[in-house]
């Protein structure tokens, strides 16, 4: 596990977009609960990856669709969060950073951490927006 | 890209196909690439000619087709893939 005081700018970076950090179980069970359209990211320290996915994920939140509930929690550093996150998407391999979209319980949409490595933001944030508009208009 | 380790080569933190002469190929995360071979972390093998739990033998191909839209299962933490075997390395998201 890193230096939290490390890790803490790219947990601002999260929530400085809204984000809501889950950092226990109990946070991811309330969270998936929601009625609607959720997001969870799957925060990692790796600069190379979440260096461009949390970029990615803010350029995409200004897209007029977007879910209803965005949340977040930090591999490697809230692991038990995580782990209780990946029970939501129990079938795909785990991998960090990575991005899930629901529409309601079911996971309609999710990008793993080879589909944003050696990508820049826009083109991530592309892939983003297009789930969007499939899956996030009411 | 923005890596922490700069000293690492071009791949590093990249998940990439690393195959290999015969029935066997790898995926896993890039560490580095020395002289011995590629270092892969996070890794798995998959041998075509090897039937897996379920009875089924899965080619190459359809073992990539799954691994690029949903990624890899890890098996082993680290591995290292002899440079003499190597036939070619290839980022994963470039095949989704």
């Amino acid at each position: 596990m890193y230096d939290p005081a490390l890790v803490q700018p790219m947990r601002d970076d999260m929530t400085s977009m809204n984000a809501e950090e889950l950092t226990d179980p109990a946070a991811v069970d309330a969270f998936m609960a929601r009625e609607g359209t959720k997001l969870v990211f799957v925060n990692s320290v790796c600069g190379c990856a979440a260096g461009q996915a949390r970029p990615a994920l803010r350029i995409a939140l200004q897209h007029a669709t977007k879910p209803d509930h965005v949340g977040t929690v930090f591999a490697g550093q809230d692991a038990d969060a995580t782990a209780k996150a990946r029970d939501h998407f129990a079938d795909v391999p785990p991998s960090s950073p990575s991005v899930a979209l629901f529409k309601g319980e079911e996971l309609v949409h999710f990008i793993p951490r080879h589909m944003i490595e050696n990508r820049d933001a826009p083109s991530i944030a592309f892939d983003l927006v297009s789930a969007f508009d499939e899956h996030c208009v009411s | 890209m923005g890596t922490f380790h700069h000293d690492k080569g071009e791949l590093h933190g990249i998940t990439v196909v690393v195959d290999v002469k015969g029935s066997r190929l790898f995926v896993g995360r890039c560490d580095t690439v020395v002289p011995e071979g590629v270092i892969l972390l996070d890794a798995d093998m998959h041998d075509e000619a090897v039937a897996d739990d379920k009875g089924n033998v899965v080619s190459k191909g359809d073992y990539l087709k799954k691994a690029a839209r949903f990624g890899i299962w890890k098996k082993h933490d680290r591995v290292l893939v002899p440079a003499e075997e190597v036939v070619s390395v290839t980022p994963l998201g470039e095949m989704a």
